[in-house]
Parts: C-alpha cells; sequence; structure tokens
C-alpha cells in the first residue's frame, strides 16, 4: 500500500489530494501512519513501529488496518 | 450637477473592462481589474464600461477610476463604435477587455477600428468565436475529437419529448448564451425551455446528463496554437445557478494537456473558460467553452500566473512566454458585501452616462 506521491500531508492530520482539491481531516494516530507511509516505510515496519509505542493487540490492529486502508483506497490516496 | 474631473489621469496604461456585473451571475470584470492591479500595481487607470447602472463594481471607487455607459450588443456595432470613440478621446485607452460573450461579437467585428484610435484588443476571431458556440459544441467536439456530451438544438417545446426519450433524464437544458438547467423529469424540461427563451430567445439546447465532478479550466490562448497559461479549478460550493461560489485550483496533467489540446486546435487568441465533467472513471467532457475569461480568473494570479495581466501584454504585441508552475491547493471563496454608495452618485451615471 503506497501513498500517491503528490498527497500533501500535515502533522496535524490534514490531507490534501492536489490532484482532485479533495481534503480531509485524520486523527492522530491516522496521521501518524500517513506521515510513516509517506517517508516510505514499509506496511510491516508500520505495524511494528505501532504494535512497539501503542497499547493494541496484533488482531485488533490487523482488523484497523484493513478498515483505514480501505477508507484510504475509497479517497483516493492509494497508488494501486 | 456635473460631472467631476479625473484626478488619476497621467497613469502609464490605461485599460478599459467590461462585465462590472458582480452579482450571483457574475460578469468576470471584476476579477480581471482585480488581476491588474495585482499585476501593474498603482500605474495602471482602470476604464469600467456597463450596461446598467446597477453593475455592483462601478461603485468599487478603489478599483475602477472612471466608468461610462456604453450601448446594449443589440443597438449594433455603429452605436458602439461612435460611443468608445467619444471615451477614447477622453481616456486614451491602451487595451479593451470585452467580458461579455454577448458582447463579444461586435466587439471583434470593430477590432479594427479600435486599433485605428489606439485601442488594442486580444480576442477570438468570429470563426473561432462560432465553432465553440454552445449551438456547434457537438461538431465541434467530433472535429477535434474532443469528448463533448450528445446534444440537440432545438426551436420548439414540441421537440423535447421525442429528444429526451433518447437521451433520458436527468437532462440539461442550456440557454444560447447563458443558464442551464437540470430537468428531472417532462414538466421541468417545458419549464425551463420556456424560461430560458423568454430570457436569451432561441435555440435552446437539450444536452445529455453527464454525471461528475465540475471541474473548470481558465486558459489563455496565444492564436498562434499555444496555451500561454491554463490553471485547472475544482468547483467546491456551487450556487443555484451551478456557478462556483468556492473553488480550489488543482494540479492534474490530463487536465492542462485538455487546454493546451484545446488551444492548438482551435488556434484560439485571448482568454478561455473550459467548463469540464470528469466522470468517475475519469473520462474528461467538455460540456461548454466560454470565450473569455471566468468570473473566477483573479485566482488565477493568486495561483502564480496572471492571465490578465498576460492578455494586455499580448495585446500590446510584447512577447509573453508560456507560464509554467502554479500553487495547488489555492482556494477562493466568493463572498457577498454591501457597498454603500450615495443616490448622487448613482445619479450621474444615469443622467449622463459616466461616474
Amino acid at each position: 500500500m503506497k501513498l500517491k506521491t503528490n498527497i500533501a500531508t500535515s502533522e496535524n492530520g490534514f490531507i490534501f489530494n492536489p490532484a482532485t482539491g479533495d481534503s480531509f481531516t485524520s486523527n492522530g494516530i491516522a496521521a501518524e501512519i500517513l506521515g510513516y507511509m509517506k517517508s516510505g516505510d514499509s506496511e510491516e515496519e508500520i505495524k511494528k513501529k505501532i504494535l512497539t509505542q501503542y497499547e493494541v493487540e496484533s488482531s485488533q490492529l490487523e482488523r484497523d488496518w484493513d478498515d483505514y486502508m480501505l477508507q484510504l483506497r475509497e479517497a483516493n490516496l492509494l497508488d494501486l | 450637477m456635473y460631472v467631476s474631473p479625473d484626478l488619476n489621469k497621467g497613469k502609464n496604461l490605461t485599460i478599459a473592462v467590461t462585465g462590472l456585473n458582480a452579482n450571483d451571475n457574475p460578469g468576470s470584470g471584476l476579477a480581471v481589474i482585480r488581476a491588474l492591479h495585482a499585476g501593474y500595481g498603482a500605474d495602471l487607470r482602470i476604464i469600467g464600461l456597463a450596461y446598467e447602472t446597477l453593475e455592483p463594481a462601478i461603485y468599487l471607487r478603489d478599483q475602477i477610476d472612471k466608468t461610462y455607459r456604453i450601448p446594449y450588443p443589440t443597438a449594433g456595432t455603429d452605436a458602439l463604435k461612435e460611443r468608445i470613440q467619444q471615451i477614447q478621446e477622453i481616456e486614451e485607452i491602451d487595451v479593451l477587455i470585452p467580458n461579455f460573450d454577448a458582447e463579444l461579437y461586435n466587439f471583434i467585428k470593430i477590432e479594427a477600428d479600435l486599433l485605428k484610435i489606439g485601442i488594442n484588443t486580444f480576442l477570438p476571431t468570429h470563426k473561432q468565436l462560432e465553432q465553440r458556440d454552445k449551438v456547434n459544441l457537438s461538431a465541434f467536439g467530433e472535429k477535434h475529437q474532443f469528448k463533448v456530451p450528445a446534444d440537440e438544438v432545438i426551436f420548439a417545446a414540441s421537440e423535447i419529448d421525442q429528444i429526451a426519450s433518447k437521451f433520458g433524464y436527468p437532462l440539461m437544458v442550456k440557454g444560447k448564451f447563458y443558464e442551464a438547467h437540470i430537468a428531472l423529469n417532462i414538466a421541468d424540461a417545458h419549464k425551463a425551455f420556456h424560461k430560458l427563451h423568454a430570457r436569451w430567445g432561441l435555440p435552446i439546447i437539450l444536452q445529455k446528463f453527464i454525471k461528475g465532478t465540475e471541474i473548470n479550466i481558465a486558459g489563455l490562448g496565444d492564436g498562434r496554437g499555444n496555451a500561454i497559461s491554463v490553471i485547472p479549478m475544482r468547483k467546491l460550493y456551487i450556487t443555484e445557478k451551478g456557478k462556483a461560489w468556492a473553488g480550489i485550483t488543482i494540479e492534474d496533467e490530463k487536465l492542462i494537456e485538455l487546454a493546451k489540446d484545446f488551444a492548438k486546435a482551435t488556434n484560439w487568441k485571448g482568454g478561455f473558460e473550459l467548463e469540464i465533467m470528469q466522470e468517475d472513471k475519469g473520462s474528461l467532457y467538455i460540456m461548454e467553452v466560454n470565450p473569455r475569461f471566468p468570473a473566477w480568473v483573479y485566482l488565477t494570479a493568486a495561483a502564480g500566473q496572471n492571465q490578465p495581466k498576460a492578455l494586455v501584454e499580448l495585446a500590446l504585441g510584447k512577447p509573453v512566454e508560456e507560464m509554467k508552475g502554479y500553487k495547488a491547493g489555492k482556494m477562493f471563496i466568493r463572498y457577498a458585501w454591501d457597498n454603500i454608495v450615495d443616490v448622487e452618485e448613482f445619479q450621474k451615471l444615469s443622467a449622463f452616462g459616466e461616474l
């Protein structure tokens, strides 16, 4: 899952797609994941970081991850 | 009562602009003027040319130095020429920028006469104007391989039923010059037909409805097949009249290429606006081609490509390079604002035809 290269994100969770003009707001953890994606981290690397930093079960993370990726895909923010 | 002397004369560049109706269906005059002020600073004198006394921008005295009334397009080219000649004797206009579709035919017709008295313009030809006309859009698309929605030009309401059964509902019903309505059923279509007929005359255009995202592109063609500037804007807030009340610049190479292809195919000379519908699958349909700058053209200056200024430079015969790069994510949010004016100002314009 790769974020489109032209997607602009900010630390406060604002996402802007300059190709469509769409903008979104995301919560802190979502913004953090976007930041990792933007810096080129792989899915595995990002999940490892989240599991280390937050108290979350691996199974819960998997479910939330799939849900989030679905949202990003629907928002046309991923390079498919 | 007298008309006050003008204290601003003597500035280097004098530009006359029409389209001062900054209302809910705005002409682009005020946006053009604002861009010119941004581009030329204080060394500029703006002459407003107005058809009606209540065109709001007339009374924005920090934007327009002087306004003159001019005859309606239906009065013909002789009346227009005569009036502009009178104004020119006082104002020494360098460049004139018309901003209404309906007046363009006459201004193009007197283009050579204007030049003889020192007024430069940068206008499309009658042929260019004609081929992008709503009435000819289908043929235009076919000729140049642009995607345009299927349409039919009609002269009587009795033709609606047959065409609607072919295109289905919703159906776009469009006026000859301005206005479009979405008809959801036969009753809507008839109502829209009669409304548009009464307002703009015949014919009326019935157009297949295309579902998607509304995007407009402001462009400037150099008349030799090049687009000097192209800025795409996605509408964020659309009024009941279908006008963008807020929008945002976007970067999409396909949109820029489409505008460049348009300029190349037509050798377009002057400002233009492409109204685009982007289908969910990404196909780009040209819904309309407007033969002048759009009312949101100030956004081009704000995003880094000042199209009105570039048009003035071209009109003056100066070389203008193709502009590259602009800021995506620059937004405009239009607002309504009550300008307070003394009746004496209104009176001056009404009685003397100038303010």
